[in-house]
């Protein structure tokens, strides 16, 4: 059952560049466990689509089918959405994008909807550099059938059941750098701190962003033993850097050390501000973030932050050589050649 | 034994090694009879595999237009030594068996009532070429001027396709020139020619085209506007990808820029191909997919979300030989319940059953308009031999004048009117009785028009909801907009004027080429039998009268279930028991023949229950 929420604000609310304030970004009163990490999820959506200025048409919102898969009804209420079947949610998205190239996609998906039923729809897409923003909301187990262990729950992480999981754990990111995603990323939902910076540079990046976002299940994974509770995740965290965004429109306004700082430009003129926490590890270097994400996870940590960025990604459209107005913007008399062309065909079968 | 001289009815086959270039050379073949204003129908029956395995090429010469398979082979070339004694027995009595005689023929191969040809086809080669892939090839053009004299075609003609076919390597027509002189002068040196079977030129074929289904499904695609198509490689239907890209290249890049406009996705496999269709449609382009069988059974799923979430689809169907992996190589009609309820639930599907590469084009295009001002999916139907092999067609038609038809789709201003008003966009609202909604595109209008879209149960305004008198009107909805389906779709075709006999003959698809050879036939017999072509489902009034018009029908189709016959008496209440079927599912498209004498059976049946 969905709520529709009040529309008052408060009057001293701004609105944005575009003239909608945060409500408008807005959806339905969730229907997750309270304290469900996909609701702060969701918070750092609205609050990166706010801040960023997206007029809301122009970003679509899909997902594939579980708890994570539920949350685009959560925000963003102006923008269209697509709630798709259990782990097809990349090949909509690489339709939807084919079809218009001027929208923001933004991706919906858990653990299981992408480790398991999905893995082959997901890898294709990063193969693809398909540009959208993916989120996974990663909380290690199937929580609308009541807690088995997902693909990507740790070796050896107890269950709210009380059994050790067999079996090791898939690591997303490890496996988007190995597939040469251009931008691969992990945050935590408790740090919104991070993740609205990392999406809003997700948003911009144009190509395959991934963002695998930590995101506790407080009914069914949140137990002692688990290596995806807040308590273990909070315990464990271990970021590549301080993150910010900047977009192209805005000055500089943060203040970093002086030397610490690793400016990327972004295609569009916004750029990322890192402040490396890690000297041996450089963002554009696919390698060194393997071995970033190696040595984090020897420790048993969990390593956040913005592990690789390609700042020469080239998106599919890019490698399909597609014009530049969006194809459903084509008109008939683009795209029907006509009799006459027909003629020509129909003799060379003669 | 006096000969009888035959001009222009005979059936020729190709026993060929595939991967040996044979195909080409017995295209140029069947061209040349084209060319020469004869009807031709060839036939590739060919196995699923690269090289090495058997495959034949069959040739039906008809004066008379008739363009579906004849049994009985008058004219084996066989250059298969794997296949011999089988292609030998398969020759009919007094028919010739031309093959390679440089190896001499074994005396277990002779048979009294036959007649041999043998020709040094691979010495021939040898002797004039030093390549062994050459010797292979020029093998192929020896044998096709070895037989042309034999029948006396003309050899003016077949240069000039050889010259066609090799325009863009001109280099390579002198020495197939020459390869085609060593067959002819062979015969001419060694054997009394012509033959008793003989082709003579007779301009027979006005604007006639000869061409592939799968390539006119392309086209088809193209003129409807698609901009999109995902795909995953599967015969029969990958040509229908091919020829979509083909002239893609050559009719859809931009001249200034030099940019594409239109997006060609080869998927990871048919998951993923529909689910691009979904998303490519559900944002406003036109798209499509194309496979076959298997390829449907992958995507029941995705077909279920299009029709329930009503978003348009088009899917070309070439059927191939099933269950399962089946027989690819070989053609059936066997996908006709599977593809009209495809996926779990209540679902149907709109289907179209194309007969005629023209027909493939002018269904292709039906089918974005129907999707679209359904909001369904569409399936158009075709088939492994309609697609693959080339078929006789009249020539392939635009209407200038035609607008596309893309639905009931809201505009920014239509959405801003409808605001004024007062009123709310209900994305699954039947606003005037037709049970079809309106829609929205994303990115149309930055307040007004978004919506959710999804495959769970959902109102008028597309909000979840799992109360039993919501899901009931909307699927009632549903349902009412499959009668407003009934009312649009392409009409089926009579072959007389006004009901006559008591018995009705139905087919659809590929059987229209034997069963209307076996109309004639059965006409000369004296035979009377009324007869209807269904071009779609659902069935419309035309197809539902018809049926109840007579005392006994007559299905004719290709599958062992009888499938068609099932849906016709499920969507259309008919008493089993007047509805018999005449059926062929070896993979070999049906004849004229087995109609006759299905039919035949059929009648002395009913006249003894009588």
């Amino acid at each position: 059952m969905s709520y529709l929420k009040p529309k008052f604000h408060h009057p001293s609310l701004k609105p944005n560049k575009v003239g909608f304030i945060k409500s408008d970004y807005e959806g339905v009163i969730s229907t997750l466990c309270a304290g469900c990490g996909h609701d702060s999820i969701s918070g750092a959506i609205i609050q990166a689509c706010y801040e960023t200025s997206i007029e809301p048409h122009k970003l679509a919102k899909l997902s594939g089918i579980g708890c994570s898969s539920k949350t685009p009804t959560y925000f963003l209420s102006n923008s269209h959405g697509f709630n798709s079947v259990h782990g097809r949610m990349p090949s909509i998205t690489t339709g939807a994008n084919m079809a218009n190239k001027d929208l923001i996609y933004l991706g919906v998906s858990g653990d299981g909807d992408t480790a398991a039923i999905g893995m082959g729809q997901f890898v294709h897409a990063i193969r693809r550099n398909l540009n959208m923003v993916y989120i996974v909301m990663n909380n290690g187990c199937y929580g609308l059938t009541k807690g088995q262990d997902s693909a990507t729950a740790d070796f050896g992480s107890i269950s709210k059941a009380g059994s050790s999981n067999p079996y090791p754990g898939i690591d997303l990111c490890g496996l988007a750098l190995e597939l040469n995603a251009t931008f691969v990323g992990r945050s935590f939902s408790g740090d919104k701190t991070q993740l609205v910076p990392m999406i809003k540079a997700a948003m911009a990046h144009p190509g395959f962003a991934f963002l695998d976002v930590i995101s506790p299940c407080v009914t069914f994974n949140n137990n002692k033993g688990s290596t995806r509770s807040y308590s273990h995740v909070r315990a464990h965290i271990e970021e590549t850097s301080l993150f910010d965004f900047v977009p192209h429109q805005d000055e500089i306004t943060v203040d970093y050390d002086e030397g610490t700082v690793t400016k990327l430009e972004l295609f569009d003129g916004s750029s990322i501000h890192l402040s490396k926490l890690a000297p041996e590890w450089d963002p554009t270097d696919r390698f060194s973030a393997v071995n970033r994400l190696h040595a984090a996870k020897s420790k048993g940590n969990v390593l956040t932050g913005l592990y690789y960025i390609d700042v020469e990604s080239e998106d599919l459209h890019v490698k399909i050589n597609t014009v530049d107005k969006p194809l459903n913007k084509l008109t008939q008399e683009e795209l029907c050649p006509g009799q006459s062309q027909l003629d020509v065909i129909n003799d060379s079968f003669r | 034994m006096e000969k009888v001289t035959v001009v222009n009815d005979l059936v020729i086959r190709f026993s060929n090694v595939n991967g040996t270039g044979s195909a080409s050379a017995n295209e140029m073949f069947a061209k040349s009879i084209f060319r020469m204003g004869i009807p031709v129908t060839p036939k590739n029956i060919f196995p699923s595999n690269i090289q090495g395995l058997p495959t034949w090429y069959e040739i039906r010469v008809s004066e008379k237009g008739y363009l579906g398979r004849r049994a009985g082979i008058d004219i084996l070339v066989g250059v298969n030594p794997q296949v011999l004694e089988r292609d030998i027995d398969s020759v009919r009595s007094g028919g010739y068996f031309i093959y390679d005689s440089s190896k001499k023929l074994h005396d277990s191969y002779i048979r009294k009532d036959i007649n041999y040809i043998g020709i040094p086809m691979i010495k021939l080669s040898m002797a004039n070429y030093e390549r062994a892939r050459i010797q292979q090839l020029f093998k192929n053009i020896i044998y096709v001027g070895a037989v042309a004299t034999l029948i006396d075609m003309e050899i003016d003609v077949i240069k000039e396709v050889i010259a066609d076919q090799f325009k863009n390597k001109p280099k390579l027509i002198p020495a197939n020139y020459q390869a085609l002189e060593l067959g002819i002068n062979y015969i001419k040196e060694n054997y009394s020619y012509p033959l008793q079977f003989q082709l003579k030129r007779i301009d027979k074929n006005d604007d006639a085209i000869l061409i592939d289904g799968n390539t006119a499904c392309g086209l088809g695609a193209i003129y409807a506007g698609a901009t999109v198509m995902a795909w995953y490689p599967i015969t029969p239907s990958t040509s229908i990808a091919s020829s979509f890209e083909k002239y893609c290249k050559k009719l859809r890049v931009d001249p200034e820029t030099g940019k594409n406009k239109y997006a060609f996705i080869q998927a990871e496999d048919e998951l993923a191909a529909i689910g691009m269709v979904i998303g490519a449609t559900w944002n406003g382009a036109r798209a499509f997919t194309s496979t076959s069988g298997p390829g449907v059974s992958l995507m029941n799923e995705f077909i279920g979300l299009s029709y329930f979430a009503e978003i348009p689809v088009v899917l070309i169907n070439v059927e191939r030989g099933g269950p399962s992996t089946g027989m690819p190589t070989r053609t059936q009609q066997a996908d006709i319940i599977s593809s009209a309820y495809a996926s779990h639930g209540d679902t149907k599907h709109p289907c179209l059953y194309p007969s005629t590469p023209a027909e493939c084009f002018d269904l292709t295009v039906a089918a974005f308009d129907l999707a679209d001002r359904l909001q369904t999916l569409v399936m158009v139907i075709s088939d492994l031999d309609l697609g693959m092999n080339n078929h006789m067609s009249k020539p392939l038609k635009w209407d200038d004048d035609k607008k596309y038809d893309l639905g009931k789709v809201l505009s920014a201003d239509e959405l801003e009117e409808l605001e004024s008003k007062g009123e709310k966009f209900g994305r699954y609202l039947d606003v005037d009785g037709d049970a079809i909604p309106n829609r929205t595109i994303p990115g149309t209008h930055p307040s007004l028009g978004s919506y959710f879209t999804r495959g769970t149960s959902h109102d008028e305004y597309a909000k979840y909801s799992e109360l039993g008198e919501v899901y009931l009107k909307n699927v009632d909805r549903l349902a009412q907009k499959w009668e407003t389906a009934k009312t649009i779709m392409p009409k089926p075709e009579f072959y007389q004027e006004g009901n006559r006999g008591n018995i009705g003959m139905i087919f659809f698809g590929t059987t229209t080429y034997a069963a209307v050879e076996a109309m004639d036939k059965m006409s000369d017999k004296g035979i009377i039998i009324d007869s209807m072509r269904v071009t779609a489902f659902p069935f419309g009034k035309e197809v539902e009268d018809f049926v109840n018009y007579y005392d006994q029908l007559i299905v004719v189709e290709q599958n062992r279930d009888a499938q068609f016959r099932s849906l016709l008496i499920l969507e259309l209440d008919i008493n089993p028991k007047k509805i018999k079927s005449v059926l062929n599912y070896d993979g070999i498209p049906i004849t004229a023949h087995q109609i006759v004498v299905g039919i035949e059976k059929q009648i002395l049946v009913n006249a003894q229950l009588n």
